[in-house]
């Protein structure tokens, strides 16, 4: 079952973990075999919104909401299920200073999983 | 005529286990509880033609899997079906399970694991407790949502949501690995204290079912309990509610106001209900492993065995306050550590613990703060002082039985202050 691992950071903070902190998490992904993808993303002041309302697009600059936290990056794994999902997200090297939201990752019906 | 009594009792007394099973077998708490109904209505339809039969929990579990595999049967589109069907009718196979066979596992362990995946930290709280309540403790939605005072569309979603999530975020039906057991548990014991909470504290509501929710979070701690009889703290919180509960006729008079412990009819405890608890008490501490549950337990077990309020052994009382906030400091835990040192004849000390609290803004407008120090200064002999801190008690409060008591008390400072002040004048 797949699990998106959404991390977050504290908009005014430091990334508390080092790169190196980083490498060894993602390896530690991969050896276990639980990695399916993952990335870092650049700051919120990069990002552009975009929405469409009464059929006319609005783009605005910065994350869609305003919030103490920010998306930082995301990874995606494969693990049996949820406990072992929020045992990797107690793991993330920033744990300490940010939040890791995990959400399971929605299955067309071309692949079903067992309800449990 | 069916056996309606014999139907409801099978019901209630082993529908949650068998549930718990089946849920494993089936692999869907959805699937589980409409195919539990469906045999249940069966069970009413044929026990009335052929009678009881003599293992009636077994017959239900061998129809709820039959009608499982008929309602997956009938369902299109279901990928995974035919894997399942194949799982169940193997299982079928092998004719009746007995749910009353004395042997501890596979079908303790089946409880278990719901208890488990119930209280699972990745679910609300509020779902948490309804959901044990309503599958461990084989109530209507109606009732669950008359028991927790919402409506019952509202408790029908918050179970349903709940559900959703247990699958679809694919929370495991488990026992947890020894290395997340701990912590997991100590879930599940707040889960069932906040059960017995719902049915103690509350002065609204449905007073009968307020009552039974009592029952049920002690029938639920001995389910525990047998299944985990070496964890001292689940023992802690059998105990701990039993002996709270041996109080619940004394604590509401005729009238239905509250009785606080100084002025309970102690002749009207449970002494069945207090020995059970103590009994549990000393199956804890055999463990020696003291935990937050059991010191709580010990300080009611005092109280439960104490001739009256004021040949409490208030010393002991205190001391294990002192443990309780080495545990778990709060700012409660501090007011009765120090209400007990004033009890056991030492109000200057309790004042001297209290003093820091006082300066806590998160605490200014908490009223059992306020009227402990007022009581202290007053029996240290500051009659002034405590009028005034009786005066934050009494502003602090919108529970009109305890402002009329702190009023009473505040009039016995005032007199106290005027009769010193004659006296030195």
């Amino acid at each position: 079952m797949q699990y998106m691992l959404l991390i977050n950071f504290p908009v005014d903070e430091d990334l508390h973990a080092t790169p190196e902190a980083w490498t060894a998490y993602t390896t530690a992904l991969v050896e276990s075999g639980a990695m399916v993808s993952g990335a870092g993303l650049q700051g919120g002041e990069t990002a552009t919104t975009v929405r469409v309302r009464e059929g006319e697009t609005l783009v605005t600059d910065g994350p869609f909401a305003e919030s103490k936290e920010l998306l930082g990056g995301y990874y995606v794994i494969d693990v049996p299920d949820l406990d072992a999902a929020l045992g990797w997200a107690a793991r993330m090297p920033n744990i300490e200073t940010g939040s890791v939201e995990v959400r399971p990752v929605m299955v067309s019906n071309a692949a079903p999983v067992a309800s449990l | 005529m069916p056996d309606e009594d014999a139907i409801g009792r099978a019901f209630r007394e082993e529908g949650p286990a068998i549930l718990a099973t089946l849920i494993r077998q089936v692999g869907d708490f959805g699937l589980a509880e409409d195919a539990l109904q469906d045999a249940f209505a069966a069970a009413v339809a044929t026990w009335g033609r052929d009678g009881v039969p003599d293992r009636p929990g077994a017959w239900i579990t061998t129809a709820a899997r039959r009608r499982a595999i008929d309602r997956l049967r009938r369902e299109r589109g279901l990928a995974d079906r035919i894997e399942r069907l194949a799982r169940l009718a193997e299982q079928d196979t092998s004719g009746f399970d007995p749910p009353d066979d004395p042997e501890p596992s596979p079908l303790a362990d089946d409880r278990l694991r719901l208890i488990f995946t119930c209280c699972h930290p990745a679910l609300a709280l509020e779902a948490r407790v309804a959901l044990t309540v309503k599958l461990l403790g084989g109530l209507t939605t109606a009732e669950v949502a008359r028991a927790f005072l919402v409506s019952e569309p509202t408790m029908y979603q918050r179970l349903t949501r709940a559900k959703r999530k247990i699958s679809a975020a694919r929370i495991p039906y488990r026992v947890p690995p020894p290395e997340l057991l701990p912590e997991r548990t100590s879930g599940v014991l707040a889960v069932i204290y906040l059960v017995f909470n719902e049915g103690y504290s509350a002065t609204s509501g449905d007073r009968l079912l307020r009552g039974e929710l009592c029952s049920e979070a002690i029938r639920l701690a001995r389910l525990l309990v047998n299944l985990l009889p070496t964890d001292p703290e689940a023992l802690g919180l059998l105990s701990l509610m039993l002996l709270h509960d041996s109080r619940r006729t004394a604590r509401v008079s005729a009238d239905g106001t509250y009785v606080s412990l100084e002025h309970q009819d102690r002749s009207l405890w449970d002494a069945g209900r207090i020995r059970e608890g103590n009994q549990a008490l000393q199956q804890a501490a055999a463990l020696h492993t003291p935990g937050p549950y059991q010191l709580q337990a010990a300080i009611a077990s005092i109280h439960a065995t104490s001739p009256s309020f004021d040949a409490t052994n208030w010393p002991a009382i205190a001391s294990l306050y002192a443990q309780l906030f080495s545990l778990t400091p709060s700012a409660p835990v501090r007011i009765n550590h120090a209400a007990a040192l004033s009890f056991a004849g030492s109000p200057q000390a309790a004042l001297t613990l209290l003093t820091p609290l006082l300066s806590d803004p998160t605490l200014a407008t908490y009223t059992p703060l306020h009227a402990t120090h007022a009581d202290l200064l007053l029996r240290t002999g500051s009659p002034t002082a405590a009028t005034l801190a009786y005066d934050l008690a009494i502003a602090s409060t919108s529970n009109a039985v305890e402002k009329a008591e702190l009023l009473r008390r505040r009039a016995a400072s005032v007199a106290a202050d005027a009769s010193g002040r004659a006296a030195t004048a």
